[in-house]
Parts: C-alpha cells; sequence; structure tokens
C-alpha cells in the first residue's frame, strides 16, 4: 500500500473526531528547528473542508487496527473495512512537508486500539519522538490519550504533544455499557485527571524553573457524540460544565452521530446527524465559558432539551423578561453579557466608549452589537429603536426570523417541520 | 483657512509631510491624492516634497499623543478602504485637536472608518497565514497571494518565524510587490508580471497528497458549502491548491533524483506490516 492510499484510508477514519483546534499553544521558533505555533488565541485555520469544518491539524490515525468493538464507530472490529498502519518515517515526513507548504499548522494524531492501549500508545510515542527529536518539529501537535494506557506513557505523550485528549463518546455510563462494553467511565476519567493534575504540577515548576519541560502546555479537550444515545441536552450540558469546573478542560467538542452502521442499539442508517441540536449545545457551550452562564440557568427538568427554534441566549431572555430592558448606559458587563446579540467584544466597546460621552442608539450597531436581536432587549439614553414594536408572540417570530437566512439549508427544513408540529 | 488637494509620492513619510504641510500652510484638505493618480482638477491643488524630518516630526508627536493611533495610522495606510489618506488626516486633525479621549469610542465618525478598515486588513492578514500555500522548487519556498489589502508587512514576521530556517517568498499579486526572506533577512521589493514555476516530481506528489487529504475529510453528511465559503470566501480559492485544476497535479520538469516519499518504491508489500518507511528527502531534516 502507497502512502496516498494510506493517507487516504487514515484521514477517513479520523474524520468523525470533531476536535481540530491549534489553540492554546504559544511556543515561538526555535533556531534549527522548524515551526513555532501560533500566537494567535484562536489558533490558525488553514483551510475548511466541504462540510464547512476548519482544516488546521494533519488529522489521522497512526492505524486503523482495533481490538475494540464499539458500535458507533468506523473503525470497530467486527467492520469489514481497508485497515492501514503508517510507519513513524512515513508520519514524520508528511507532517514536515505539509507544515512546510503552510498546508497544516501541525499534527493531530490518534490511534486504533492496536493490541493494547499500552501497545498502541508507545507507537504513538515512537511516531511523535522521531517527529520532535529527529526531524525537529516545533509545530503543534494534538494526541489522543487512550483510556486504560499506564500512566507512565501519558507521562510521555504529554511531554512531546502540545494538547492532550482523551475522549468521552457517549455522555453518560449506561450508553457506554451498551455501545462501547470494553471502556467504563473510569477508564476515561483517571488519564483525564492525570493530565489535570500533572499539568497544574507542571504550571508550579515552570515558575521555578524556567526551562523545566512542558507537559500538554495547551491543555485537554474531549469529544462528546450526540444523538447516539437519548442522553437530553440538560445531561450533556452539565457532563460539560462538569469537565470545565473540575477538569479544567479547555475545550468539549461535540460531535452529531453520523449514523455508519445498522444496529439495533443505533439510530437507523437514514437518520440525519443531528447538526442543529450540535449547533445549539456549542452556542450552550460558549454561554458556559464566555458569557458567565451556568447549566441550570439555561435548562432545567422541565425543559431539558434546547429549543431549536432560536438560540439558547435567546431562550433565556425570553424565559426571563424581566431582566430586560438592559439600559447599555449604566448596566455592568455582566448584563450586558446577558442580552442577545451582544458579545464579548460588543460589550467591552460598550464599556470603553461610554466613558467618552453617552451612548444613543445609533451608536451600537457600529459598536458590533447585532441589533436584529439586541433592539427588543436594550434601551440607549432610556430609547428604544425608532418604531420598534412588539408584543410576546412576535418578539418570539422576531428572533427566529433574525436566525434563519445563517442557518443551513437543510435545517431550515427541519425548522418548518417543528412550527407546524408546535 | 483655505481648502486645498494635496498630492504626495505614495510614501508612507509622503502622506506624514501631507500632515505636516497643511498645519504650516494653515490649510484644510480635502483630499489627498498619489501623483500617479494626478488627474488635473478645479481645485486649488499642491504638490507634497517628502521630507524625513518633517515626517519623523509628525510621527513622533502622534506616538506622544496617542501610540495606538500611530498604529493605526501605519496598518491603516496598507489598508484597501478608499480614501484612506483623508481619513487617516481627518483623524490626526481630530486627535491634535481634542486629545485621545474620543478614541475610547469604537463608533466615532471619524475613528470608526480608519479602525473598521484595520480590522479588515488584520482579519485577512489572519485568514492569509493559513491559507498561504507554499510550494518548493529547488530549495525554495514560494507562494502567490491575492489580498486586497497589503497584507505583507503585517505577515512578515509570522512567516519569518515559522520558516526561520528556510528560503521562502511570498508573492502579492493584487499589488505587486513579494516578500523575500533567506539566512534571518526579508525585504518586501516590487515585483511585476510573476509567474510560477510548474512543479517537479516531488513538489507534485505533495500536492496530490495534500488534495486527497482535503477531499477525504470532509464528512458528505455533513455537507454544508455554504458554511465554507463563509469561512474561507471564494476569492482566497484561486491561489490554494486543493483548489486548482488537474494541470496543477502534473509534474512538468524532469523527476528530481533519489527516491521520493510517496513512490511505489521503497515501500512494504501489502498485506504485511509495515516496518520502515520511505527515506527522507534531506530538505526535510
Amino acid at each position: 500500500m502507497d502512502v496516498l492510499e494510506k493517507l487516504t484510508v487514515l484521514t477517513d477514519a479520523a474524520k468523525y473526531d470533531a476536535a481540530c483546534t491549534s489553540s492554546g499553544g504559544s511556543r515561538s521558533a526555535r533556531k534549527g528547528y522548524i515551526g513555532n505555533t501560533s500566537s494567535s488565541v484562536a489558533g490558525c485555520c488553514h483551510s475548511f473542508s466541504a462540510d464547512g469544518r476548519c482544516v488546521t491539524l494533519l488529522k489521522v490515525l497512526l492505524t486503523n487496527h482495533c481490538v475494540y468493538d464499539c458500535k458507533y464507530c468506523v473503525n470497530r472490529r467486527s467492520n469489514d473495512t481497508k485497515r492501514a498502519a503508517f510507519t513513524p518515517e512515513e508520519l514524520a515526513d508528511l507532517t514536515i512537508n505539509f507544515y512546510r507548504r503552510n498546508y497544516i499548522e501541525g499534527l493531530f494524531l490518534s490511534s486504533g486500539v492496536f493490541r493494547s492501549p499500552d501497545y498502541t500508545t508507545e507507537l504513538m510515542i515512537r511516531a511523535l519522538r522521531l517527529l520532535r527529536e529527529q526531524y525537529r518539529f516545533n509545530g503543534y501537535i494534538h494526541a489522543k490519550a487512550i483510556p486504560g494506557t499506564s500512566p507512565e506513557l501519558v507521562e510521555q505523550l504529554g511531554l512531546l504533544a502540545d494538547r492532550l485528549s482523551v475522549n468521552i463518546e457517549l455522555p453518560s455510563e449506561a450508553g457506554l455499557k451498551t455501545l462501547a462494553p470494553e471502556k467504563t467511565k473510569q477508564a476515561i476519567l483517571t488519564p483525564m485527571r492525570q493530565i489535570q493534575t500533572r499539568n497544574q504540577q507542571n504550571q508550579e515548576e515552570l515558575v521555578k524553573y524556567r526551562h523545566a519541560p512542558k507537559f500538554a502546555p495547551a491543555g485537554q479537550s474531549t469529544q462528546l457524540i450526540v444523538g447516539a444515545t437519548r442522553d437530553t441536552d440538560l445531561h450533556i450540558l452539565r457532563l460539560t460544565q462538569g469537565l470545565y469546573d473540575r477538569y479544567h478542560l479547555k475545550r468539549v467538542f461535540y460531535s452529531a452521530y453520523v449514523p455508519v452502521v445498522e444496529h439495533a442499539l443505533l439510530p437507523a442508517k437514514d437518520v440525519k446527524p443531528p447538526l442543529l441540536r450540535e449547533h445549539r449545545l456549542y452556542q450552550a457551550d460558549w454561554l458556559l465559558r464566555f458569557y458567565g452562564f451556568r447549566a441550570e440557568e439555561l435548562l432545567d427538568e422541565r425543559n431539558p432539551d434546547f429549543d431549536p427554534r432560536v438560540d439558547p441566549k435567546c431562550s433565556w431572555a425570553l424565559a426571563h423578561l424581566e431582566f430586560f430592558p438592559v439600559e447599555v448606559n449604566t448596566a455592568d458587563y455582566e448584563s450586558l453579557l446577558r442580552i442577545p446579540g451582544v458579545g464579548v467584544t460588543s460589550a467591552r466597546r460598550i464599556l470603553s466608549a461610554r466613558r467618552s460621552g453617552r451612548l444613543h442608539i445609533d451608536d451600537l450597531r457600529k459598536l458590533g452589537v447585532v441589533m436584529k436581536r439586541a433592539q427588543y432587549f436594550l434601551t440607549a439614553s432610556g430609547k428604544v429603536p425608532e418604531g420598534l414594536r412588539f408584543t410576546q408572540d412576535s418578539l418570539l417570530r422576531g428572533l427566529i426570523a433574525a436566525e434563519l437566512p445563517s442557518l443551513p439549508q437543510q435545517e431550515a427544513v427541519q425548522l418548518s417541520l417543528f412550527d407546524s408540529v408546535g | 483657512m483655505a481648502e486645498m488637494v494635496y498630492y504626495y509620492d505614495g510614501s508612507f513619510e509622503g502622506f506624514l509631510c501631507c500632515i505636516f504641510d497643511s498645519y504650516a500652510n494653515k490649510e484644510v484638505l480635502t483630499a489627498i491624492y498619489r501623483d500617479e493618480d494626478f488627474v488635473p482638477t478645479l481645485f486649488a491643488s499642491r504638490v507634497i516634497q517628502t521630507n524625513q524630518d518633517h515626517a519623523n516630526r509628525v510621527y513622533r508627536k502622534v506616538v506622544k499623543c496617542s501610540p495606538y493611533t500611530a498604529s493605526l495610522l501605519q496598518k491603516g495606510f496598507l489598508t484597501c478602504l478608499p480614501e484612506k489618506e483623508l481619513y487617516m488626516y481627518r483623524l490626526v486633525v481630530k486627535l491634535l485637536r481634542e486629545g485621545p479621549g474620543f478614541l475610547r469610542n469604537f463608533s466615532d465618525e471619524t475613528l470608526h472608518p480608519v479602525a473598521k478598515a484595520v480590522q479588515h486588513l488584520m482579519g485577512e492578514a489572519h485568514l492569509l497565514k493559513g491559507f498561504v500555500r507554499f510550494s518548493e522548487l529547488g530549495g525554495v519556498l514560494g507562494s502567490e497571494i491575492a489580498p486586497k489589502n497589503r497584507v505583507l508587512p503585517v505577515l512578515r514576521s509570522h512567516f519569518c518565524a515559522r520558516y526561520q530556517n528556510e528560503k521562502f517568498f511570498i508573492y502579492d499579486r493584487t499589488h505587486q510587490e513579494a516578500l523575500f526572506y533567506a539566512a534571518g533577512k526579508a525585504v518586501i521589493r516590487p515585483l511585476v508580471d510573476f509567474q510560477m514555476a510548474p512543479p517537479d516530481e516531488t513538489e507534485a506528489t505533495y500536492r496530490i497528497l495534500w488534495k486527497r487529504f482535503y477531499d477525504t475529510i470532509a464528512i458528505k453528511e455533513r455537507y454544508n458549502p455554504k458554511c465554507r465559503m463563509t469561512n474561507m470566501p471564494k476569492r482566497y480559492w484561486s491561489t490554494m491548491t486543493e483548489f486548482q485544476g488537474e494541470e496543477h497535479f502534473k509534474a512538468q520538469s524532469s523527476p528530481a533524483a533519489g527516491s521520493v516519499p510517496g513512490a511505489p518504491a521503497g515501500i512494504s508489500a501489502p498485506g504485511k506490516r509495515p516496518e520502515r518507511g520511505p527515506s527522507v528527502p534531506e530538505s526535510a531534516l
């Protein structure tokens, strides 16, 4: 099998992993080495694939041979698919040459479980070590820590990679039991905890010794599959919040389940991936991380799932109309962030701008406020936008219409279905 | 104060001298044009001679009042904002008249057009940090871009740090200039009518590999061309490897000597577990 064919097989097997960011690292260039990590907070996207997802790293599996038989996975043992494996040299050569041509920001290395988690991790370490030491690659590396790997190997992996991730995959233990019987919650959380403690310890070392070796300096992330099991959005969001609070994860990624296999326990193969639900979860995830929201504010036992028609922040605002309108000239930062259509940047700009004079409605658009959503929820110098009249009903309709053009076509069809039901 | 149209030589210093002379002559500028865009007008006009001393005096004064404005001027000068000189001139006039307080208000009518244009420039430069595609030809990495703004000065530090051991150039097709880098030194020079050479065997191989990777990574059940276009507008596609036609992937010159990764030779037969990969080109080390 030549490299082109291997690349095809191993990319095809890796593409369902949602995480593909190069953020969080800030390693400057070194003499005699090739590359650095992006200085931008958001990382750097090198292309966007036909599904609109960012391509920033060379995302491949080391091998798609796997001893596990997780029902939802294309690489499971019982699936009849073409198998391949990169040699460390092939992988290093591809990475370096793609990187030099500015195709990629670095490498995202994952793998099927070949023989055992330890054996696979050793293979990954060998490949990464060759890349770092012999090929002198100084760019971004994201490596998967496989549940069940011994701590010593995770430690070595963390010293080579910028970011580590352990995939939770299924949001509940019941889901794991039925769909991925060889994995347990414990086996997933153990390396996650280890990475977190080691990361904290590393921060302290770096304060004392400037040249202490860095352990996964870009932190860790994880992925949840949405729509393969019956877990509610509330459950998923609570889990996410717990991971941010207790495990200090940098990101939680959601991956809408794409039916790749017919199985009694899984959604049928003609079911469309729940892209809109994934979108709403990402929006809520942002609210948790940057807007000071808590999972319990957004959802509760009576409404355990997001309203597909409007985004979570609008949903919250509609349920808390007593909080509005917010006067932009006097409100504090936290209150500004609660207004739909006001983001982190525009809230900061409002704070800064009102120090040099009173703000009026006409200024807000220039400050970056999305007025088609925000107009219902704010006043500037006591005034609402001219000619704005609305009732509770037309408010909801207005918000739905405001978002509609920015949703993909197939979502719009889903929406009209919901409309006719509700 | 008399109203006046100024012509300058197109350099940043020349622009600063326009500001200097407008104060020296007690004139209000209604337009600032570059020499080469000269059109005879009925308005009173003046051609400004560039004077390094005067330029420095204006720049130092702006830095003293507001370092932020100084950086806006430098970056604003690279943007594609029509009549950018006039907008920046008005910004400086307002700064000197009122002090830096109004700069806190992003929606200020004088600041907003300049800040917005600079945001556009920085946004385009950020995208191009990812979208630039190099081709290796005879040990030199070369690439071509067609941006709206003059992004090369903004991109310089990023690419020089990243590829500090390489020799490379980036050709800006729109503004007919190129950034050259070799052995720790970078220069930006005008370059007219440049044509990329066709790829050799090695280069073609990696282009094919990349195209295959790009095509494979997309999940067809999630096909969403609108989202792709929002994130990566079509005007960038013309210089990106993955969107080129077949011709782009064909090697034209004689094949490079030595074993090339991706070539069938040196790879273990299918079915066997791979032991050692193909040899590595020296340039990769």
